[in-house]
């Protein structure tokens, strides 16, 4: 008999698995869903500590097709941010995963979003973005472009919400783009989203192909596909490896994450500085004024201390703390009742 | 300018308690000893709330039973806010209505203010308010406070605030509190600004000062006397505050909340405690997260993240707030997630009367949400138990893996009361049904998430971050099964909706039972909760004086006890007493009974705004049990 291949805890790439999908065949959050399989077995991520969060949309569906032996909470729609935030404060040592959509990111959930950007929550976040409501058979969403038609003619005229045009602009420590069919820049950035301390934004372009796939979409696989402007080739090297330099001095920029990990991304389309906010902003919004989709790594920020580290919350989680750490002492109690004698 | 009348006549005649007899003006009535009520009319951000408060705390160190209520209007700065203080000998804190004593500094209210004082009452106003239409049976003491805050108060940035200071020393001399009776009254309001002291002290004196110049000659109705221990063992402190501690004993890690009056002061306090008490001096950590969310929404969320994850966690809100939350409600209910939410309830919504009391949240929280859905809802009617139910709550969210509201007021919540002190919790805390990582070895993978096992209905949990491969389940709302995977089978979801009905029944006896007092055999009983309660307690002791015993039940949380059914069997007419216009109360009251006791239940409600007084019981109960004259 052969043996399965185990990761360095020891884990079989099926023991990352979940329930069998039940999305569409061809939607490309499956896509995603195998890319983050991919990540976290690689990762050696260990499922107990995983949690995977989510709000409510076919996106919201998905932390039930991976890890299975992972703790997951499907929440109600656009909250997940709030779910998220509070079962990080409880206990540190988890590794939170939110999976989001575009219409509970940036329609119901927009306030939770930025929200949960402000305060730096320690946590992945993963828009699975088709620009459509497919549980509710295909309506617009917040992000869907001007000009662009849905599968029965209709045309959007309002202005999109770009999830990360707005995380850049209140300060989102990570900000990243991708496409679900492109696997080999999107599972670097899954890991790199997971080492970083802090949100980590995970736009992904991921086409229904049921709803929002036909010409006149820009978020079809055919549309994306012509239209992505790769900013570079993104690489991870995780902390638990020796780094091989590879590359000329010059064509590549390497950044030291939080846990020691580096992510390597070398020079493509754009002579991009992913430390440089304000040279984001403008990428984004110039590649927007030429027509292309901007993938990448848009921003990170090392330095900016997550909630928890921010509240200087114990690393040991706040939930296993009893009665005798939590408590007034008696002495204290009884000078307290004295004082509002 | 103006006086109260001359020729007052004063008979000593040294029996206890009421020692005079004196005509005020054209009344004809006794000194009181120790029972007024005093109001002051000021304007609100002007800084008056220091000056009652250092009455409050003079009147208290006399060892006087005090009752402060605080009126104050939904603004920042300019608008009229009135300061009731009750003292009564036997120390009742409802609230009792029109004034005795009153200071005005408000002339947009003082032609209204003036007409509510009680026959043989005082009046201390600003020298320059008109007096032509002044009440014969009245008191007047002008005094020019503007003037005198110009020429005997130096601090040119203190002068609003300490003009306060100049009625506190006018009402001692009238009302005989000794000066360091007000000194301690400072201290103790300035608590930790030992800097304000003597500024505080002066401006007082010179309204003493002035006191002794101008009105020492002339008593008036009312006075103080000191009861030597009478206030021993008690303390003064507002609702929030102690429901804030009980959090902290409670075991509180997480809480969540956005600002919203009356609410906002019970996590502002706990805030103060967690600096306190909660940082590690060596390492400066702090063993609490408390977040300002964005809205209700977010703030009980993260409330439910923690509690999902393991932690005590908590939400503080009121009536819209509630309102924001019912979805997150039902899906807590539902995902049977622990969390404890507080309502301090108010008049709303939108700009309703945010600043006004209320008991109109009792039927929405009770089952917030849509669907079935019901909740365990304390209802602390003392601020003693505002502590005692915020450990409580935390305990029965644990137990019961649920959401638990606790109902406090603006009232009970805002305004401080007298209380013996608090006890400290003598049992650790309940932490429920939760499998470790241990016992996840020992069940080798035998275990469900939602299987009732011990037959209470109540299931078995995991935390997230368990180390065992078993450990992690899948939360989702309704749709799920006792190993928590999705279904829609039409029997597993009605199996799980009886489920937690039943549930529901296990935590109708668990939660905290009425309190009853039937010291006698009446045929006529009360039913109140909440802040209602010292309206009864007074109202009682009123109707006994005439001759109508009366039996008492207060709920303490729901679901009603059986003991609510009972207590109505043993009695001919039932008045359920609350603040709220439509009964909600009454109406869960009369679902609980079987159909032959329905009848014998009866509704008193009050929903003015203000705190519910006594009379409002009486009045009905004396008519409708027909007590002679």
């Amino acid at each position: 008999m052969p043996t399965a291949a185990v990761n360095r805890i020891g884990l079989a790439r099926d023991a990352y698995k979940g329930a069998a999908t039940t999305l569409c065949a061809g939607c490309g959050h499956n896509s995603i869903t195998n890319h983050l399989i991919k990540a976290l077995y690689e990762q050696g991520v260990e499922p107990h500590r995983l949690a995977k969060m989510s709000g409510i949309g076919c996106s919201s569906k998905t932390p039930a097709y991976f890890v299975e032996r992972a703790h997951g909470f499907n929440g109600v729609h656009g909250r997940m941010p709030a779910l998220t935030t509070g079962a990080g404060l409880a206990n540190r040592q988890l590794i939170l995963l939110g999976v989001s959509g575009d219409g509970d990111t940036a329609s119901i959930g927009l306030g939770q979003f930025m929200h949960m950007v402000r305060r730096n929550v320690d946590c992945t976040y993963i828009i699975e973005d088709n620009g459509t409501y497919g549980l509710t058979k295909g309506q617009f969403s917040a992000t869907a472009d001007v000009g662009s038609v849905q599968k029965r003619g209709a045309v959007n005229t309002y202005q999109p919400i770009d999830p990360c045009a707005v995380a850049l602009t209140i300060g989102c420590s990570f900000v990243a783009r991708s496409f679900s069919g492109d696997g080999k820049q999107l599972v670097p950035l899954i890991k790199a989203a997971m080492a970083h301390a802090g949100t980590a934004l995970l736009d992904v372009i991921s086409p229904c192909v049921t709803f929002n796939d036909h010409d006149g979409s820009t978020k079809s696989y055919s549309w994306v596909k012509e239209h992505d402007n790769e900013i570079h080739d993104v690489s991870f090297i995780p902390y638990f490896e020796e780094i091989h330099v590879d590359y000329e001095a010059g064509t590549a920029q390497q950044v030291e994450l939080h846990d020691g990990s580096h992510i390597v991304l070398k020079k493509i389309a754009e002579d991009h500085d992913p430390t440089d906010r304000l040279a984001a902003i403008r990428l984004l919004e110039e590649s927007r004024e030429r027509g292309q989709l901007l993938t990448g790594l848009l921003y990170l920020d090392e330095r900016m201390e997550d909630l928890a580290t921010r509240e200087r919350l114990p690393e040991r989680p706040l939930r296993d703390y009893g009665e005798d750490d939590l408590r007034i002492s008696r002495e204290d109690f009884g000078r307290l009742m004295a004082e509002l004698a | 300018m103006c006086c109260g009348p001359a020729g007052i006549s004063v008979v000593r005649r040294g029996n206890a308690g009421r020692e005079y007899d004196v005509s005020f003006g054209k009344t004809n009535l006794q000194q009181l000893i120790n029972d007024l009520t005093f109001q002051a009319a000021t304007v609100n951000g002007s800084g008056s709330q220091s000056a009652n408060l250092v009455l409050t705390r003079a009147i208290f160190s006399m060892g006087i039973p005090v009752a402060p209520k605080n009126v104050f209007p939904s603004n920042i700065e300019g608008l009229p806010t009135w300061y009731q203080l009750r003292i009564s000998p036997r120390g009742y804190q409802a609230r009792h209505g029109d004034p005795d004593l009153l200071v005005s500094l408000n002339p947009a209210t003082w032609s209204a203010d003036v007409k509510a004082v009680r026959p043989g009452g005082a009046v201390v106003h600003e020298e320059a308010y008109s007096t032509a239409e002044a009440r014969d049976d009245l008191q007047y003491f002008p005094v020019p406070f503007s003037k005198l805050a110009k020429t005997q108060i130096q601090s040119d940035s203190l002068r609003k605030q300490l003009t306060n200071m100049l009625y506190v020393g006018i009402v001692a001399g009238l009302l005989r509190i000794p000066f360091e009776a007000i000194e301690h009254g400072i201290q103790r309001t300035f608590q930790s600004k030992p800097k304000a002291w003597p500024v505080n002290v002066d401006a007082a004196r010179v309204g003493y000062e002035y006191w002794r110049e101008h009105f020492s000659e002339r008593p008036i109705r009312h006075m103080l006397k000191p009861v030597p221990g009478g206030t021993d063992g008690l303390m003064l402190i507002e609702g929030n505050q102690a429901a804030a501690l009980g959090c902290v004993m409670g075991g509180c890690t997480v809480a969540a909340w956005y600002p919203i009056t009356p609410s906002s002061s019970l996590c502002e306090n706990l805030i103060a405690y967690a600096d306190r008490f909660r940082v590690d001096p060596a390492t400066g950590e702090k063993r609490i997260a408390i977040v300002q969310a964005e809205d209700e929404l977010a703030a009980l969320g993260i409330a439910i993240g923690a509690g999902w994850a393991g932690a005590r966690a908590m939400t503080s809100t009121s009536g819209p707030g509630i309102s924001l939350m019912a979805e997150f409600s039902g899906l807590a209910y539902y995902a049977e997630v622990p969390v404890v939410i507080f309502d301090i309830q108010r008049i709303g919504p939108s700009t309703g009367l945010p600043t006004r009391t209320s008991q109109g949240d009792v039927g929405f929280a009770y089952t917030l949400s849509h669907g079935d859905t019901r909740h365990l809802v304390l209802l602390p009617g003392t601020v003693a138990e505002c502590y005692e139910f915020a450990q409580t709550a935390f305990d029965l969210a644990d137990r019961f893996q649920t959401p638990v509201f606790v109902l406090s007021d603006l009232d009970l919540g805002m305004n401080l009361w007298m209380s013996p002190d608090f006890k400290y919790p003598e049992k650790g805390f309940d932490r429920g049904k939760v499998l470790s990582a241990a016992d996840l070895e020992r069940l080798q993978g035998d275990w469900g998430r939602y299987r009732d096992i011990d037959g209470d209905a109540v299931t078995y949990r995991t935390l997230p971050g368990t180390a065992n491969l078993d450990a992690g389940y899948f939360t989702r709302g309704s749709g799920h099964d006792e190993e928590a995977r999705y279904t829609e089978s039409p029997e597993i979801y009605a199996r799980n909706m009886d489920r937690l009905a039943r549930k529901f029944e296990t935590a109708r006896e668990a939660v905290p039972q009425p309190a009853i007092e039937s010291s006698s055999n009446t045929t006529v009983g009360l039913i109140a909760y909440g802040s209602t309660h010292y309206a009864v307690v007074e109202a009682r002791d009123l109707l006994k004086e005439r001759g109508l015993a009366v039996d008492y039940l207060r709920i303490r949380a729901l679901p009603l006890s059986k003991a609510v059914v009972d207590f109505v069997a043993e009695h001919e007419h039932v008045y359920v007493v609350e603040q709220n216009r439509d009964g909600q109360m009454y109406d869960l009251v009369r679902l609980l009974l079987p159909p032959e006791l329905v009848g014998r239940v009866r509704s008193i409600r009050h929903y003015d705004g203000q705190p519910i007084p006594a009379y409002v019981i009486t009045r009905p109960l004396l008519e409708l049990e027909a007590v002679p004259v």
